[in-house]
Parts: C-alpha cells; sequence; structure tokens
C-alpha cells in the first residue's frame, strides 16, 4: 500500500488519488480475482445444468408443431367466433396445408399434438389426410365431414385453435387434471382422466409417511450412538454409514432378495409357520416395497443431522431436570426434545426433499401401484413421448423442490450440511 | 456400557433394556440387506434364497460360479471399464473445478456468495430425473449423447457439490494467520498456495473427490437417458439384469461394489483422522 499523506483534508496516496478511490480499487480487484476463482466452475453448471433444464422447462410452454404447419388455417380461424363450423374457404385452406404436410411425412406430428388435447382425433387427422391427397380440388367441407363425421363439430375446430397457439399451458392444465373447453373455459378433465392430481397427492403422501418413518426409526438410534461412550458409538456410525456407502441398486437388489414372495423373508416366515407355502405374502412390487427400500435408503440422511445435533447437547441437562424433581418423561420432552428439533428440522427437510423426487426404486420395486411422479415423468419422456406433458410435471416437481430447498437455506443453510 | 446404577427402579431398567432391543432391531433393518447379499452370491443355485445345503454349510452348496460370471461375460467386463473411465475423468474435473470454486467461495470478498453457492449446490437437490431429462434434450442437440464424454460432463456436474461442499467446510477452520506468516517470510502467492493452503486442504479435496467418484459410480438416471449400449456402466447393466434377466451375478457385483465401498469408507475414516490431526484437533 502506497505512503499516504494528508492534503487539503483528503487523505491521498503518493501519486495524487483520494486513498478512498484507492481501496476501493484495490477492494474490487480482490472481488474478482474471488469472483475468477468460482467462475470456471460456475459457467459450467450454468451451460450444462441450469441451462439444459430450463430448456426442459421451456417445452411445457413450448408448441411449435401446429403453428408451424397449419399457420395460414389458424389465421383463417383468427376471427372465427366458434358457434358453427367454419366454411368452405377455411377448409379447403386447411386442406391444403395438410395436403403439403402430408408429403413432407409431418402431419403425423400434427395429429399427435392434436390428440393430446382431443383424445380419439389422431385418426381423425391421418384419415382425412390420406383422403384428400387423392382428391385433386374442392370443395373440401363435405369430403372432410365424410372422411371423419369430427368435422362437423366446432368443439374440433376450436381445439385446433387453441394447440395452433404459438406458447400454450395446456400442457400445465393437464398435468393438474384440467383442460379447456370449446369455449376457452378451463374445466376438469373427465373422472377417468384424472390421474396426475391423484399422483402428486400420493407422492407427497408417500414421501411424508416415509419422512416420518425415518424421523421414528432415526430418532432411538441417533439418541443411542450420542449417550453411548465414544467407543461404542464409532462401531454404531459405522453400522449407519456402510448403508449409505453402499450403492443404491445394490441394496434395492437385495430388498428385492429379501421380500419377493420366493425370498428369505418369506422363507422364513414359512418355515417359522406363520403362513402356509401357498399364503406367502407379496411384499414386493408394490407401494409397500417402495416405502420399505425407500426408508432404508434415505434412513442415513436422518439419522445423521440428528446424530450431530444431539451429540452437542450436555448430558447435565437431562440430569439438572431430573434432579428438580421432573419424571424421566417430562423431562425428555421439555429438556431434550426442544434441543434437537433443529436437527429434526434439517433431517426431515432433507429426506423429504430426496423422497419426492425419487426415481430408481419406485421404477424397481414399486410394480404397478407404487409408481410416483418421477416415474410418469420418465413414461413420458421415453415412451409416451409427449415432451410437453413431461415438462409440465417436471416444472411442478422442480417448483416444489425449489420451494422446499429455499426452506431448507433458510432453517438449516447449506453452509452447514456436511457429509458422513 | 457402563453398568446401571443400583438405585434403577425395575420400570427404569426394563425401558433401558427395551430401549436397547428397538435400538437393535432398528440396526438390524438397516444392515441385514447387505448382510444377506455376502452369502447368498456365493450360491451354488441360481436362486435368490437360502437352500438346504447352504444352511447346512455344506460346502457343495456354495460355488464361485457368479464371480466367474462376472469375469468371462463381456457386458460386465465392458461396463466395469467404462465405470471407471466415466468415473475417473468425472472425478477428476469435478475435484478441480469445485476446489477452485471453493477457495474463491471462502475467501471474505466474495460477492453474492449465498446465491452462487445455491446454485452450485442445485445439481445435488434437483431431482435426478428432471436433471436427466434436461440432460437429454440438451447433450443430444450437441452431439454428445451416446458418447463417453457427454455422460463424463454429466456426471461432472452431479459431483460437484460435493467436492463444493467438504472444500468449503475445511476451510471455514482455516487459519490466515499461516498464509499471512509465510507472506512475511517473503514466500511468493504460489509458493502460499502450494506450500501451506494445498496440505491444508488436501484432506478435504481427497474426501470431496471420493463423494464425486462414487455419485459417478453409483449414478444410473442420468445414464439411462444419455448412455448407449456402448457406454454402459455397472449400475446400468445392474438395472437391466434387475429389470430383464435376473441372475445372481447382480449380486456376486453387488458384493463387489460393497467391498468397493467399504474400501473408499476407510479411506474417508483415516483422511478425516489425518485432518483433525493436522488442524490440532484431538481425535474424539
Amino acid at each position: 500500500m502506497a505512503q499516504a499523506t494528508l492534503d487539503m483534508g483528503v487523505i491521498t496516496t503518493v501519486d495524487g488519488t483520494p486513498l478512498k478511490t484507492k481501496l476501493r480499487q484495490a477492494e474490487r480487484r480482490n472481488r474478482l480475482r474471488s469472483f475468477g476463482l468460482v467462475f470456471p466452475l460456475l459457467a459450467f453448471i450454468m451451460i450444462s445444468f441450469v441451462f439444459p433444464i430450463g430448456d426442459m422447462i421451456f417445452r411445457s410452454v413450448d408448441n411449435p408443431v401446429v403453428a408451424q404447419h397449419l399457420p395460414r388455417t389458424l389465421a383463417a380461424l383468427e376471427n372465427w367466433d366458434g358457434q358453427e363450423i367454419p366454411d368452405e374457404e377455411v377448409f379447403s385452406v386447411l386442406a391444403q396445408e395438410m395436403r403439403v404436410a402430408a408429403e413432407a411425412r409431418e402431419i403425423g406430428k400434427v395429429a399427435t399434438r392434436l390428440n393430446y388435447d382431443l383424445p380419439g382425433s389422431r385418426s381423425t387427422i391421418t384419415k382425412t389426410a390420406r383422403k384428400i391427397r387423392k382428391i385433386e380440388e374442392g370443395p373440401y367441407k363435405e369430403v372432410f365431414i365424410e372422411a371423419d363425421k369430427d368435422w362437423g363439430e366446432t368443439e374440433t375446430w376450436s381445439k385446433l385453435k387453441q394447440v395452433g397457439e404459438r406458447y400454450t399451458i395446456s400442457y400445465y392444465l393437464a398435468a393438474v387434471d384440467l383442460q379447456r373447453d370449446a369455449t376457452g373455459n378451463i374445466i376438469s378433465q373427465p373422472e377417468n382422466r384424472q390421474i396426475y392430481v391423484p399422483l402428486f397427492l400420493r407422492t407427497l403422501w408417500v414421501s411424508l409417511l416415509i419422512t416420518v418413518i425415518c424421523l421414528l426409526l432415526a430418532y432411538p438410534i441417533a439418541y443411542l450412538m450420542a449417550t453411548l461412550p465414544v467407543r461404542y458409538s464409532n462401531l454404531l456410525i459405522i453400522l449407519v454409514l456402510l448403508p449409505f456407502w453402499t450403492s443404491l441398486l445394490v441394496r434395492t437388489t437385495s430388498w428385492i432378495v429379501l421380500l419377493q414372495t420366493e425370498g428369505v423373508l418369506n422363507d422364513i416366515l414359512v418355515w417359522i409357520g406363520v403362513i402356509s407355502d401357498e399364503g406367502r405374502i407379496q411384499m414386493i412390487y408394490n407401494m409397500t416395497g417402495t416405502i420399505v427400500a425407500m426408508v432404508h435408503i434415505l434412513l442415513p440422511f436422518m439419522v445423521l443431522p440428528l446424530f450431530s445435533v444431539m451429540k452437542t447437547i450436555s448430558p447435565s441437562y437431562m440430569r439438572a431436570a431430573k434432579s428438580l424433581g421432573a419424571t424421566p418423561s417430562r423431562a425428555f420432552w421439555t429438556v431434550y426434545f426442544p434441543n434437537t428439533v433443529p436437527g429434526i428440522g434439517a433431517g426431515s427437510l432433507l429426506v423429504f426433499i430426496l423422497a419426492i423426487g425419487y426415481y430408481i426404486t419406485p421404477a424397481l420395486v414399486g410394480g404397478r401401484t407404487g409408481q410416483l411422479i418421477s416415474n410418469f415423468i420418465a413414461f413420458h419422456m421415453q415412451s409416451s413421448l409427449n415432451w410437453g406433458l413431461a415438462a409440465a410435471l417436471g416444472g411442478l416437481l422442480l417448483a416444489g423442490v425449489l420451494a422446499l430447498y429455499w426452506l431448507y437455506n433458510r432453517v438449516v443453510g447449506i453452509d452447514s450440511m456436511k457429509f458422513g | 456400557m457402563a453398568a446401571l446404577p443400583p438405585y434403577t427402579t425395575p420400570l427404569e431398567r426394563a425401558w433401558h433394556y427395551g430401549f436397547r432391543f428397538i435400538c437393535a432391531c432398528i440396526f438390524i433393518f438397516l444392515i441385514l440387506p447387505i448382510l444377506v447379499i455376502l452369502p447368498l452370491s456365493f450360491n451354488a443355485e441360481p436362486y435368490f434364497t437360502f437352500t438346504p445345503g447352504m444352511l447346512s454349510l455344506d460346502p457343495e452348496a456354495f460355488s464361485m460360479r457368479w464371480y466367474r460370471d462376472i469375469f468371462e461375460n463381456e457386458q460386465w467386463i465392458g461396463s466395469i471399464k467404462n465405470s471407471f473411465i466415466v468415473g475417473f475423468f468425472a472425478t477428476v474435473l469435478a475435484t478441480f473445478l469445485g476446489t477452485l470454486a471453493a477457495l474463491g467461495l471462502s475467501r471474505a470478498n466474495m460477492p453474492y456468495r449465498t446465491l452462487i453457492m445455491g446454485i452450485l449446490i442445485s445439481p445435488m437437490i434437483v431431482p435426478l430425473i428432471i436433471t436427466a431429462a434436461g440432460m437429454y434434450f440438451f447433450y443430444t442437440n450437441l452431439g454428445l449423447a451416446q458418447t463417453h464424454l457427454g455422460l463424463i460432463l454429466a456426471h461432472t456436474a452431479l459431483g460437484t457439490p460435493f467436492v463444493v461442499i467438504t472444500v468449503t467446510a475445511t476451510l471455514v477452520g482455516f487459519d490466515h494467520s499461516l498464509t499471512r506468516a509465510s507472506a512475511s517470510l517473503g514466500a511468493s502467492p504460489p509458493r502460499t498456495f502450494f506450500k501451506i493452503i494445498v496440505p491444508l486442504i488436501a484432506p478435504g479435496v481427497i474426501s470431496g473427490a471420493l463423494f464425486a467418484l462414487i455419485t459417478s459410480f453409483d449414478e444410473v438416471v442420468v445414464v439411462l437417458f444419455l448412455a448407449g449400449f456402448e457406454q454402459r456402466t455397472i449400475p446400468r447393466q445392474m438395472w437391466a439384469g434387475i429389470r430383464e434377466q435376473i441372475s445372481p451375478t447382480i449380486l456376486a457385483v453387488a458384493t463387489l461394489l460393497i467391498v468397493f465401498s467399504i474400501v473408499l469408507m476407510t479411506a474417508l475414516e483415516l483422511l478425516r483422522r489425518r485432518n483433525e490431526r493436522m488442524r490440532g484437533i484431538r481425535p474424539s
């Protein structure tokens, strides 16, 4: 640092710049240097992680297919009032555009997109497209209605108009079991198609149940580990850490081995005589399997924060409470338990956050009834290829997880997150 | 385990042993799945359950055939190779980037510290299925899907939070007067870095690296979306095994993985002790 001199009330360095300016420059340099260290990772995470996820979530509102292939039809429908079916002019524009799309082999995409919002309409489009390719010119209205009578319904046209919007909320509506009717009002899906709200509720309920079971199992053993002499508790910590460090797939496999109908547990039960050989219990490939395996996998995440909090509670507190006349249970509930609340909060939030987005275990041991929201996202990503709906479900799940993450950060602080 | 004092009432005594019993049951729940796999992987029969021969400890009922199976099967060998290649490069990258970032984040004048930390930790928090879906589109557009490079970059992103967290934790207790002392004795900043800072944060860096390695080694969701047949890793192969042709070879692989994680865990524990010793904390 340059030598400071006093000059007309303003402190300056030897070269005449005010000291304050110099100090600010030095601080800025330091900040830049700190930021320079963080920058490579930040850039990497932004490009390879945050951006792809943002891009994926964007697909939940992005809706280019119909707008791209039927632009003139949509323009013609712009001023259509929705009261009765459009006139010949619209039909002929649509026919021309469908012909072009069919020749480019793109009509299937349009059909699929319309089918998401209007089940059964895939065939309406493909059938009509085949018909149109056979005839040279109009009038088209009769040809359309002859090919599929749905063209005589205003609903088909209003749905076509809706799926033609460049950006849509229909995937989000579908993700919460809602839809738009012909006039654009938001109404609920028919009863037999309401699957996602119950699914979200089931995921929340199962995650909550798993969190509670984890807490009930973790609390006693964390207490034992915290109160035993160090040489015993170290051994117990290894028993907790070993499953924590073991591959997820290994643990899931072992639950299959233990719980399946021809598995170890059923064999033991038959051998003891609790159940008969025919009455073997189905304990896996259903919700029970999912819950048991997930509790086992997430239990260490509850034990470790609880243990680290309990270790800091001095045993003299309990002794003091008892010497003042409290019964053991009163001493526990008024003295010990309140002190462990931060650990309960940290562990529960962590377990809940992890449980709510779990994929592997339900997919492997959940069977048909033990599936959670993640499994449906995977299904729409890989099998049904309805990426918009997958993105909308993912967007809702992500919003929930980020809200919990924010809460975790407020309550616990990510700085205090540790492992082992 | 200290004996109970003589003044305990029978009720307290019952509670004490009852509590111990409950805890024992919970520990059995934790450890049983791992213990069951070990003997079953030596099963001579292609079943997932204990045969009468195994229960009577008949040596005929045990065999190494499933272990031989692993090393005679090209798919398993390929997947082991892939796991090590992806794991190694992802760990190196994650450790390098994560350590740099942790050094920056631990400086007093880091701007927007909480926000940046939140972003850097997010790969650990965001559900894997969402990460996998996002990366699927991104890497497919870049032409990196179904390549080793794509998988390495994806696993690097997933591993960095662990490195950032462990190294930052090591730096919390870092005594900055050590670097000033080194500077005042005439050491240049690079020399201070390599002679003072690196040895002190090394345990944190290495345990972060081990976490990153185990993350990559255990990860299957992103692999399901990004990897082709040529990039199958061990967990991917196990996944296929559990879903398609379930054979006790999986149990043999699982046993090897358990041994692998015990080795890593021991390494980590030794590092933790060394770290505490170096920082002058008495072993607890």
